[in-house]
């Protein structure tokens, strides 16, 4: 395919898709290793109503509102679990579904009871994102990257994911030691005196910067997926922690840009007309990573466990 | 008008709706108490997501093979053949691979959910606005429902009804104590894999109605509502699954009789409520029990170490006690003891010295095993046990003022 055609169509959704992709497969990982997993999950259901409820407050769809909107609700989700579990003395994983359902609910509810019928704000847009559109229209071949006014068309949604990738690695560059040391042993962190309730909150809003900025430009879905695919896949990979970051990160590079290409040009290799969705395509290759790790992997079984 | 919506009588869809709604929601709330009762909840998420690309492919099956499409039973079909496999899928990364549970949910739930969006854009190429009704999947849409919609929610509700009360004891049973069962002759695994099947009968069933994201509420809601109401597990699946009717149902009227109310959500908010009311007001669950429970301990604590310094004639500089001690009569605002409270600081003096005796003498031991600093004695000894220790310790003695 010449540069003519790949710049302007297929590199900025493709590299969108990855910088997405990274951006949540990296605190993924601690999500995985302290079973909080399905945090991502929740985080994602609820951006829906945090960016209904900044549409309705503001009256535009804008970006910067919404993604405060979004993390808003990210901050709510995460304490109204901790309220309940705490209040109600009710198991986490129970806690966290009542929540999530609950706000996705109030979100759908918001979005049909407001007059949003002429503005781009529905739900199936806020799972499938719209990764395709993302299009680079200034750009004319390989020579655009070099072209400082081509330069200034580039998708709005590709700064962001950039800052919320580079804020996610600063993040992990900072509290590396303690983090890793309050996932393995919360006890021994604490007596190092490390304040792991706090971090914990932390580790949770950078993963919700890195869903709310991913989900913006790829829909909920690849963000799900994202969050637990690559690093569970990468778990069973290896037995060392910064192997396994490296593992993710290939396997979310790996994800994202192989499904974008089958989700682009599959169907074409097919013999069918149109292309399919690129967001759904993403999760499904992240998941047959993830079923060949299961059955391939060198550290499939559990530490101890015969070997079947 | 709501009312004439709540008792049914507006219209033939609105009734069909309503109808079959609170059957859903009956069966919901029974079958999600023994999945959260087994610590499970969230596996209905993984179950309901995954009932995607079965819906896509009995859809794209059925466009083959010369039908509709949009045949209710054939996609109900489709998405409980996924979700099943769904389902193996989960207990299978679980017990195989070192991966977490919930690792496994979520890896099932997101891969999924997204191949069926894959599929449903692939649908949406395919035959153009014969699709239309898959969309409703996701969030239901009851709107368009038909009797024979409806019949097959109202029969698969009442199925699942039915196969809860068959296997409640072994389910019971699983959920307490898996060892136990076990040695009962009960196959755990299998069981399991029942208690899941069920919730993914009522998954499957109420796809059309509240869509497969909402769902996950009707199943998880009402069991840890019902939770606080009671301590049997009996108990338990009744009011789960009539909370569970009562929200299905009140939601259903609303959105019939109100415009731009979508059935689903409003049942989910419906249902959180119900859980909102358990969560305050619950007998000895609910948190203003629990509050009030804990200051009534505060009260007994303070007194009680009031009434000890009062007796040993220390003075009392903590304010919540001093205002207790004066509410109560027992000592004037400088915190000098009236007579009535010299009277008592005696007998919480005397009392203590009672415990004393009690806990060092192994004749009193199960009694001794009571002591808590709060509980009079009197609870615990008759009347003539008193009088014996009381002989031990000899008359009384002045109260230093």
């Amino acid at each position: 395919m010449s540069g003519e055609e790949f710049v302007p169509l297929s590199l900025t959704p493709m590299l969108i898709g990855v910088l997405a992709a990274v951006a949540c497969a990296l605190p993924g990982n601690f999500l995985v290793l302290r079973k909080q997993a399905l945090i991502g999950d929740a985080i994602s259901h609820v951006v829906l109503p945090g960016i209904v409820v900044a549409f309705l407050l503001t009256g535009m769809v804008a970006a910067a509102p919404m993604m405060l909107g979004a993390a808003g609700a990210a901050l709510v989700s995460v304490v109204m679990i901790e309220a309940i579990r705490r209040l109600g003395n009710i198991e986490p994983g129970a806690a966290m579904g009542l929540t999530f359902t609950t706000l996705f609910a109030t979100g759908v509810l918001l979005l049909e009871q407001s007059d949003t019928s002429t503005v781009h704000l529905d739900v199936e847009h806020a799972l499938y994102g719209n990764l395709e559109s993302l299009i680079w229209l200034d750009a004319i071949g390989w020579g655009s990257l070099l072209d400082p006014v081509a330069l200034a068309g580039l998708p709005p949604e590709l700064g962001r994911v950039v800052i919320a990738l580079l804020g996610v690695c600063a993040f992990l560059w900072l509290f590396w030691r303690p983090l890793v040391l309050s996932t393995f042993d919360e006890s021994f962190a604490q007596a190092m005196g490390v304040a792991t309730n706090r971090l914990g909150v932390a580790l949770v809003m950078v993963a919700a910067l890195a869903a709310v900025a991913a989900f913006d430009a790829v829909g909920s879905i690849i963000v799900i997926a994202m969050f637990i695919c690559p690093p569970s896949a990468a778990r069973l990979m290896t037995n060392r922690l910064e192997h396994q970051v490296a593992w993710s990160v290939v396997f979310a590079v790996l994800s994202a840009v192989l499904g974008y290409v089958f989700a682009g040009y599959g169907p074409l290799w097919l013999g069918f007309g149109n292309a399919v969705s690129a967001a759904g395509m993403i999760a499904t290759v992240s998941g047959v990573i993830l079923a060949f790790t299961a059955c391939f992997a060198p550290h499939r079984h559990r530490s101890g466990a015969p070997a079947v | 008008m709501f009312w004439n919506a709540l008792t049914l009588q507006l219209g033939y869809n609105a009734t069909l709706v309503t109808i079959g709604a609170t059957l859903l929601g009956i069966a919901a709330g029974v079958t999600g108490t023994f999945l959260y009762l087994r610590k499970r909840a969230l596996v209905s998420d993984a179950i309901s997501h995954a009932t995607l690309p079965g819906v896509g492919i009995a859809f794209m099956l059925m466009v083959l093979l010369g039908g509709d499409g949009r045949a209710l039973s054939g996609l109900l079909f489709g998405a409980a053949v996924s979700s099943w496999i769904g389902l193996l899928c989960v207990s299978w990364l679980t017990r195989f691979t070192r991966l977490s549970e919930d690792a496994a949910i979520g890896a099932v739930l997101s891969v999924f959910f997204g191949f069926g969006i894959v599929l449903l854009t692939v649908i949406q190429t395919m035959g153009a606005g014969r699709a239309a009704g898959l969309e409703g999947f996701l969030l239901g849409s009851t709107a368009g429902m038909l009797f024979n919609d409806a019949l097959v929610i109202a029969g698969g509700g009442a199925l699942t009804l039915l196969a809860v009360l068959i296997l409640r004891r072994p389910m019971t049973l699983l959920a307490f104590d898996p060892e136990y069962a076990a040695s009962r002759g009960i196959n755990v695994g299998r069981m399991d894999l029942v208690i899941m099947a069920l919730a993914l009968a009522v998954t499957v069933i109420g796809l059309k109605v509240v869509g497969l994201i909402l769902i996950v509420a009707m199943l998880i809601i009402p069991p840890v509502t019902a939770r606080f109401w009671t301590e049997r597990t009996d108990h338990m699946v009744l009011i789960s699954g009539l909370c569970g009717g009562l929200a299905a149902w009140v939601g259903a009227a609303l959105s019939a009789f109100a415009p731009a109310m979508p059935t689903g959500p409003i049942i989910v908010l419906t249902s959180f409520a119900l859980f909102l009311v358990s969560l305050l007001l619950a007998p000895n669950r609910g948190i203003v029990a629990v509050y009030l429970r804990h200051v009534r301990f505060q009260r007994r604590v303070h007194m009680r170490q009031g009434l000890l310094a009062l007796a040993q004639g220390q003075p009392i500089y903590e304010g919540f006690t001093l205002r207790l001690l004066q509410r109560a009569g027992l000592s004037q605002a400088d915190g000098v003891a009236t007579d009535s409270g010299r009277a008592r600081a005696a007998k919480a003096l005397r009392d203590e010295k009672r415990w004393e005796l009690v806990r060092a003498d192994q004749a009193f031991e199960s009694a001794a095993a009571l002591y808590d600093g709060l509980r009079d004695i009197e609870t615990v000894l008759t009347g003539d046990q008193i009088s014996e220790i009381d002989q031990r310790i000899g008359g009384p003695q002045g109260v230093a003022t």
